[in-house]
């Protein structure tokens, strides 16, 4: 089948598309966007944490087809040229990436939350990234990395409700 | 809570190697790798891809225990799409492989040993068309009964037969009861220490078991061949030890090193689950055969088959002391299942047997260590090798005798704990800082945390969480205490080393440092340490960390803790050389010789004479290169009969505290904070050094409450994420860090591998704490609801 989604602000386009293929496996396969993590692909780690129309979504639990003539946006989107959004300056000043294969996933997840709650307690940020597994950092950085970018994301004015 | 800051003990790293931002040695140095992971561009063992490439799939043994009567592989090979189907057959080296006993087939030889074996391969331009067609191989199997039991295996009683020496014990008159030709002992370590009958005021008697655990690191096995014009192959992969992987792969092709070249791709996590080889023979015979690019990436089900676990162990302890709690012997008898084929099990038996009673001075030891073959999945590496498992066995003895003679649990540990000076129960005098009752009483020191008790209760805070299963009722609170040790680095006489290429020019009209090393980044912030070493050694800024490869010398294993120990030592033995050239120059440069010639920020500096020549003069367009190969101190081997010797070459030692939470209705455990003490000798990168303790720590929680490879006749029962829990954000609560620095005058800068300590003396101190809130003996971890509610 063929696939036509915005990623990343990006129309795409690709043909033979397989039915069966997961939109995870169809951005890291077919569009060249590895950035989304493929730790279980079972819908438990969350390390393919994608915004679908807005919304976090595991990749790899999304058919394809599903995201036809929808907004994705990835890690890769996240950067603005060669300025790093706050959260991932954030979580590189904080030591929250070791091996990094979880921080993807965890990026989007935390961008998602501070633009939700613009300042979460320690017990929300918590529950917003339960579904998000990293095996590396005993999670004690990312909860610095998430303060941090929250108070920065503050201090600039940039981050609060939507 | 606040984030804890670490404190440190300064102990005289000179002043000018740690000047603060300057991304040298003591610096909170950022990852050169870090922009790259948080863009979602560094690339991955998994991410990898080439035009025109192929998907490898692996047919792996539904059984534990075979024989292979017939392979067809017709249908698969007919399937449009695919590529090449390989057996045994096309294994055009040596079949067999493996860490230190080569007793593993690549695929598949006649039997078959363990559910999950490799039997067959398949490469196809689609990773669905290659499972579809692995699912049309039929391979015809006379099906046999497993041996699943270490000790059965190894025609030893059970404990409760212990003291029957008329036990009957039929495993091993079974037909097939021998897995392989030698028998089922992998190895039996002894240790035998002072008086072979000694007798004490109190004795305590325990039996202990731990469960299988997995490394579960994020990112799958993966990697891409890529068939070379010479006839070799090149290799990236997600890996921990580049050049023993290149030593098996180069005898099961028969191809030179010089044709099989491999460089790292990036390691989503390792813990010890990459140092055996999963994909990586399989990946390169079939880009040999079909002549293109093939890739291979698990998916996590296939992941728990496609790499060893930590050995699941059976203990049994008798400790005797003295009415005031002085240590009088030890004894033990400690079981290893290796599973199917021996991977690193020798010395895994090596850890377990040498530091197998604790950071405890005991003048009678009597220690037998055994690892065995079984039918279960192979086990090998996992951070703590050995001593994890033998944590939970001396430590969970401790708190008995403690209990057994009335006294504090921390006070008696510190009566017998280890100090510089002190021997081992292998004879070896510990020659360095040896912290251990300190680490301990810095612990007793740190703040409880508190029960905000406000009327509220916010469930978050309780055992369940929101799953709503208790406002307080039934809850008890628990505390408890745990120390451990650990080698680091290569041990009973293994000559290790690590290589390190440093080169220093200049690049864009400023000096540079290039660092050469194959010495595999997995995330633990190796490459880091590289660049912070080099730019305290050549005064330079610019440090740029070459890919990791086999154009260099071996680096050893990223594993044992040994990395920065040894590679670091490695770098920092070549930029000296770097830097005694460089000062030379400068000499000829100044037509004379001057004595406090340094180097420092970017420029040659003597103090004494007000000299400041820039690096950029005296390197010219020259490159100044040196290649060392450095070894640590020589470790011994042991005597075989007695274990006596010189084993290891450095000790590392961390101390945890637990508060947990137990619903006792329900048995559920909520850990409320950990605390955790070590001594790392010297904090290369502070940051980084968090980062591991408290990764290491929630490794540790893990297995004591959550983490298990359940097994059934042999067989995983829960292969997925879905049902192998791993702790998350909600299970880790927050820590207390005091990074104590007591310099090994024997180490590079003083330091000590930081990277295992943590996970072993976690899990201990968290069942410590769940036994003092129920007041249950739990002699197994992990431990389950149905432990704690006697259901
Ligand atoms: S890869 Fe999608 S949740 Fe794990
Ligand atoms: S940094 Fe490795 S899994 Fe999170």
């Amino acid at each position: 089948m063929r696939l036509i989604c915005t990623v990343n602000g990006t129309q795409q386009q690709v043909d033979d598309v397989w039915e069966g293929e997961s939109l995870l496996y169809v951005l890291r396969e077919r569009m060249g966007l590895p950035g989304s993590k493929n730790a279980c692909e079972q819908g438990e780690c969350g390390s393919c944490t994608v915004l679908l129309d807005g919304l976090p979504v595991c990749a790899c639990l999304v058919a394809a087809g599903q995201a036809e003539a929808r907004q994705v946006e990835t890690v890769e989107g996240m950067a603005d040229g060669g300025a790093l959004d706050p959260v991932q300056q954030a979580f590189l000043d904080a030591g929250a990436v070791q091996c990094g294969f979880c921080t993807p996933g965890l990026l989007v997840s935390t961008r998602d939350l501070l633009q939700r709650s613009g300042r979460p307690s320690d017990a929300e940020t918590r529950e917003a990234l339960a579904g998000n597994l990293c095996r590396c950092t005993g999670y004690e950085k990312i909860l610095d990395a998430v303060r941090l970018a929250a108070d920065r994301l503050a201090q600039s004015g940039t981050g609060g409700h939507r | 809570m606040s984030t804890p800051t670490p404190t440190r003990t300064p102990t005289g790293a000179p002043e000018h190697l740690t000047g603060p931002g300057r991304g040298g040695v003591g610096d909170d140095a950022q990852r050169p790798d870090g922009v790259l992971k948080v863009r979602g561009e560094f690339a991955y063992g998994s991410d990898l891809w080439m035009e025109d490439m192929l998907w490898g799939v692996t047919v792996r043994s539904p059984h534990p225990y075979a024989r292979i009567r017939s392979i067809d592989i017709g249908a698969a090979l007919a399937t449009p799409g695919v590529r090449a189907v390989l057996t045994a057959d096309d294994v055009p080296g040596e079949k067999v492989y493996g860490l230190e006993l080569a007793d593993q087939p690549v695929l598949a030889l006649d039997v078959v040993r363990h559910q999950g074996e490799p039997v067959a391969l398949v490469a196809a331009d689609h990773p669905e068309t290659a499972r579809l067609a692995a699912s049309r191989i039929h391979v015809d199997y006379e099906v046999w009964e497993p041996i699943t039991d270490a000790r059965a295996a190894l025609g030893h009683p059970t404990w409760n037969q212990v003291h029957d020496s008329a036990a009957e014990v039929t495993e091993l008159s079974r037909e097939n009861a021998h897995l392989h030709p030698q028998g089922n002992l992998v190895r039996h370590l002894k240790i035998r220490t002072g008086d072979p009958a000694p007798t004490a005021d109190v004795v305590v008697v325990g039996e202990y078991e731990v469960g299988m655990q997995d490394q579960a690191f994020l990112g799958p096995e993966s990697g891409l061949a890529v068939p070379a014009e010479d006839g070799g192959v090149e290799l990236y992969v997600a890996t921990q030890w580049l050049h023993v992987d290149q030593r098996q792969i180069c005898s099961a092709l028969a191809l030179p090193p010089a044709k099989v070249r491999l460089t790292l791709a990036g390691v989503g996590g390792a813990f010890g689950g990459r140092e055996d080889l999963s994909m990586h023979v399989h990946a390169c015979l079939l880009a040999l055969h079909t002549g293109k690019p093939v890739k291979m990436s698990y998916n996590r089900e296939e992941s728990f088959f496609g790499h060893v676990h930590r050995h699941p162990a059976t203990m049994r302890y008798e400790h005797g002391a003295t009415h005031d709690g002085q240590l009088i012997y030890v004894k033990a008898s400690i079981y290893f299942d290796g599973g199917a084929y021996a991977s690193s099990t020798p010395a895994v038996v090596g850890n377990g047997g040498t530091m197998g009673i604790g950071p405890y001075v005991v003048p009678n030891v009597h220690v037998d260590c055994y690892g065995a073959y079984t039918n279960n999945p192979p086990c090998g590496a996992m951070r703590g090798f050995g001593s994890v498992q033998t944590a939970f066995g001396y430590e969970s003895q401790m708190d008995a005798l403690a209990a057994e003679l009335g006294m504090d649990p921390v006070e008696l540990r510190c009566r017998n704990a280890m100090e510089e000076g002190s021997p081992t129960p292998t004879g070896q005098v510990i020659d360095s800082p040896a912290p251990v009752a300190e680490l301990l009483r810095r612990l007793e020191a740190m703040p409880m945390p508190t029960r905000v008790d406000d009327g509220e209760v916010d469930l978050r805070d309780m055992p369940g969480g929101v799953s709503n299963t208790t406002h307080g009722e039934g809850v008890r609170r628990g505390v408890g205490y745990a120390v451990a040790y650990k080698n680091v680095a290569f041990s009973e006489g293994y000559d290790d080393y690590s290589t390190a290429r440093v080169r220093l020019e200049v690049v864009g009209g400023e000096a540079s440092a290039t660092v050469h090393t194959a010495a595999a980044e997995v995330g633990q912030g190796l490459v880091t340490v590289e660049q912070q070493i080099a730019r305290t050694e050549l005064g330079v800024k610019q440090v740029t960390v070459h890919p990791k490869d086999t154009a260099v010398g071996s680096a050893g294993s990223t594993s044992a803790s040994r990395q920065t120990y040894v590679t670091g030592g490695a770098v920092k033995a070549a930029c000296e050389k770097v830097r005694a050239q460089v000062l030379a120059r400068a000499e000829r440069l100044v037509g004379r010789t001057v004595p406090d010639l340094r180097l420092a920020g970017g420029a040659v500096v003597s103090d004494a004479e007000d000299i400041a020549v820039p690096l950029v003069d005296v390197l010219g367009d020259e490159a100044l290169e040196e290649t060392v190969e450095w070894h640590h101190r020589p470790t011994e081997a042991i005597d075989p009969e007695t274990g006596q010797g010189f084993a290891h070459v450095q000790y590392a030692f961390s101390a945890h505290r637990a508060v947990v939470d137990v619903d006792t209705e329900l048995g559920l455990v909520k850990v409320v904070e950990m605390a955790c003490t070590q001594d790392v000798g010297k904090a290369i990168n502070p940051q980084a050094v968090l980062g591991q303790i408290q990764g290491g720590t929630a490794q540790g929680l893990g297995l004591a409450v959550m983490e298990e490879i359940l097994l059934k006749d042999g067989k995983v029962r829960n292969p997925s994420f879905t049902d192998y829990l791993i702790p998350t954000i909600l299970d880790m609560p927050p820590m207390r860090i005091e990074v104590l620095e007591y310099a090994d005058p024997h180490a590079p800068y003083g330091l000590r591998g930081v990277g295992e300590a943590p996970n072993i003396s976690s899990g201990p101190a968290v069942l410590a704490a769940i036994r003092a809130a129920t007041g249950l003996p739990l002699t197994r971890v992990p431990v389950r609801p149905e432990h704690l509610t006697g259901l």
